[in-house]
């Protein structure tokens, strides 16, 4: 299954204009555990994935609300030359394709 | 008296708009101020740059004309945070000229208090020069060579010169970039509310009813500020607040869902506690202030990199489709043998943007490419001026319409302009390059406060 797939709410948004920010939120405390503990939801892989330093990136668990985010640097600021999306609001794929 | 002090968030954004039943709802109570936030870089560099407001002047005065009689009836004072959208002297300016279009459309006379947040860019490369600053939200190093093409650069300020203002007596306060809290906390914090609880009911206020249920940042919000706690209450009933939309409202456009940064210290929320109170409130209890040693203030500045035009197409052609690295290398050789004289190679710049294949997510697409049966192409153009930006999107439609690929069969033409004219002029684009905090420690900076008299003239 994958991330996008098993979230209730998968969503990006800016964190300011330099870094992103990506909230999965999950049903059941079941859906929660399996997101935060597969293999592959790890600060390493999502560098990969968007092509950024894996020291820049942050996997953050807050179970009080069953969400895992997930803080990653843009690497063109919002709205600069090159930028494909101001908001930020449709990056969450491609770490929404990882398989959990 | 000062047990508790009760505040209404109007909307989360200027212009955004609430529901007037949301305002008369919030009117039966006692209400100690009105505040509401018109600020964001969320739109990007644009705004500040250009001086502009994201949000029409016409939706602004809509949202300002129906709350600012019965404030003034009530002796309310109403306060506007980052006024304009990015806070420099033209965005307030352009909320002050909306203020007297008001006062003349309603026959209204007050006093307004109003905060300029600009920076001379003297004042910026002082501080550069004395390495007070440091890139702030993952900004890189601040380009000190850059500094004569910044644009309306401005501080962000705290709850200081809000509470200097409010000592004015002033009707309406009109600030120019501060920070979203200090909207809502400077009162609380003037009369001698716990600075942590302050701040995190303002951090929830400031996006209005975002915190409820259905979500509206087009809606209001009531607070009730205690020495203990807090309470958040949508006042349309059509919403309500849960203990977890309220603790979620914490993960919003933050890093850090536990904890936030503000001039007056670390906002600590690990000890925070969400209960329901009867049906639609949410009452917030332990959430503290661990202030920070160090005193800084968050400068903002955009810097003018060139002006934009763009062309957009659709294309059916199956080998078109297929065919799309293939024209835009083409289209790029042509450009700059035929551009060559007028721009020099690295003064202007092209890009392709590919929808339905991988517009939104360029190169970071792992996903297989099975070719889509239509693919929307939007090409721009940045240059030097608007003149050289719209010669260059001129130049690569022309080309892109007829240039050539391997087994063409459409020979006519690749693409589907849905427009005449098939260009369109973008204006200036902006880059955010002064997000920085600067050490403001030995430093003598204040914000002095203007008080005007609108209307009744």
């Amino acid at each position: 299954m994958t991330l996008y797939d098993l979230a209730l709410i998968c969503r990006s948004k800016n964190a300011g204009p330099f870094r992103m920010t990506i909230d999965l939120m999950f049903r059941t405390e079941v859906d929660y555990e399996r997101a935060l503990h597969a293999p592959n939801l790890t600060a390493a892989r999502v560098a990969a994935l968007y092509r950024v330093a894996p020291e820049d990136v942050a996997v953050k668990p807050f179970k009080r609300i069953l969400t895992i985010k997930v803080v990653l640097p843009r690497s063109i600021s919002s709205g600069s030359p090159g930028d494909v999306d101001v908001y930020g609001s449709q990056q969450h794929f491609p770490l929404g394709l990882l398989e959990v | 008296m000062n047990d508790e002090i009760c505040y209404l968030s109007l909307c989360g954004m200027l212009g955004y708009g609430y529901a007037s039943e949301s305002l008369a709802n919030a009117f039966r109570g006692q209400l100690d101020f009105i505040g509401v936030d018109a600020g964001s870089t969320d739109p990007g560099p644009y705004y500040l740059g250009s001086g502009k407001g994201f949000v029409k002047p016409l939706l602004v005065k809509r949202d300002l004309s129906l709350v600012l009689k019965p404030a003034l009836d009530r002796k309310i004072p109403l306060i506007i945070g980052s006024a304009g959208g990015s806070g420099a002297r033209p965005h307030v300016e352009s909320v002050l000229a909306i203020l007297r279009e008001i006062a003349r459309d309603q026959h209204l006379s007050f006093k307004v208090a109003v905060i300029y947040s600009d920076l001379d860019k003297s004042f910026i490369t002082r501080a550069a020069a004395d390495d007070r600053l440091q890139p702030c939200g993952g900004a890189g190093a601040f380009d000190v060579s850059r500094i004569s093409d910044l644009c309306h650069p401005v501080a962000q300020f705290g709850t200081d010169p809000i509470i200097n203002a409010l000592d004015t007596g002033a009707d309406v306060i009109l600030a120019g970039r501060c920070c979203d809290t200090a909207i809502f906390a400077a009162l609380p914090i003037q009369r001698g509310f716990p600075a942590g609880l302050a701040l995190h009911a303002a951090k929830i206020a400031e996006c209005g009813a975002l915190c409820a249920r259905p979500v509206g940042a087009n809606d209001s919000l009531v607070v009730t500020l205690r020495h203990d706690g807090f309470i958040v209450e949508p006042p349309n009933p059509l919403r309500c607040c849960t203990p977890e939309s309220v603790a979620a409202h914490s993960l919003y456009e933050q890093p850090d869902p536990e904890c936030f940064y503000e001039p007056e210290g670390k906002i600590d929320m690990r000890s925070s506690v969400f209960t329901q109170v009867g049906e639609r409130a949410v009452e917030v209890k332990g959430t503290v202030l661990v202030p920070t040693p160090k005193q800084t203030l968050k400068l903002e500045g955009a810097r003018l990199c060139g002006f934009r035009a763009i062309t957009l197409a659709g294309v059916r052609d199956p080998v078109a489709v297929a065919s799309l690295d293939a024209i835009e290398k083409g289209v790029r050789e042509v450009v700059a043998q035929n551009i060559n004289g007028a721009l020099k190679h690295g003064e202007y710049s092209l890009r392709f943007l590919r929808y339905g294949i991988d517009g939104v997510t360029g190169g970071n697409e792992p996903l297989p490419s099975s070719l889509p049966r239509e693919a929307c192409l939007v090409i721009e153009a940045v240059a030097p001026t608007q003149e050289l930006a719209d010669t260059v999107i001129g130049l690569a439609r022309s080309s892109a319409l007829h240039q050539a690929f391997p087994n063409r069969k459409a020979t006519a033409g690749n693409l589907a302009f849905p427009f005449s004219p098939s260009d369109f002029q973008g204006g200036a684009v902006y880059q955010f390059s002064l997000y920085h905090l600067m050490n403001t420690e030995g430093m003598d900076i204040s914000f002095p406060v203007e008080l005007l008299t609108v209307g009744g003239g």
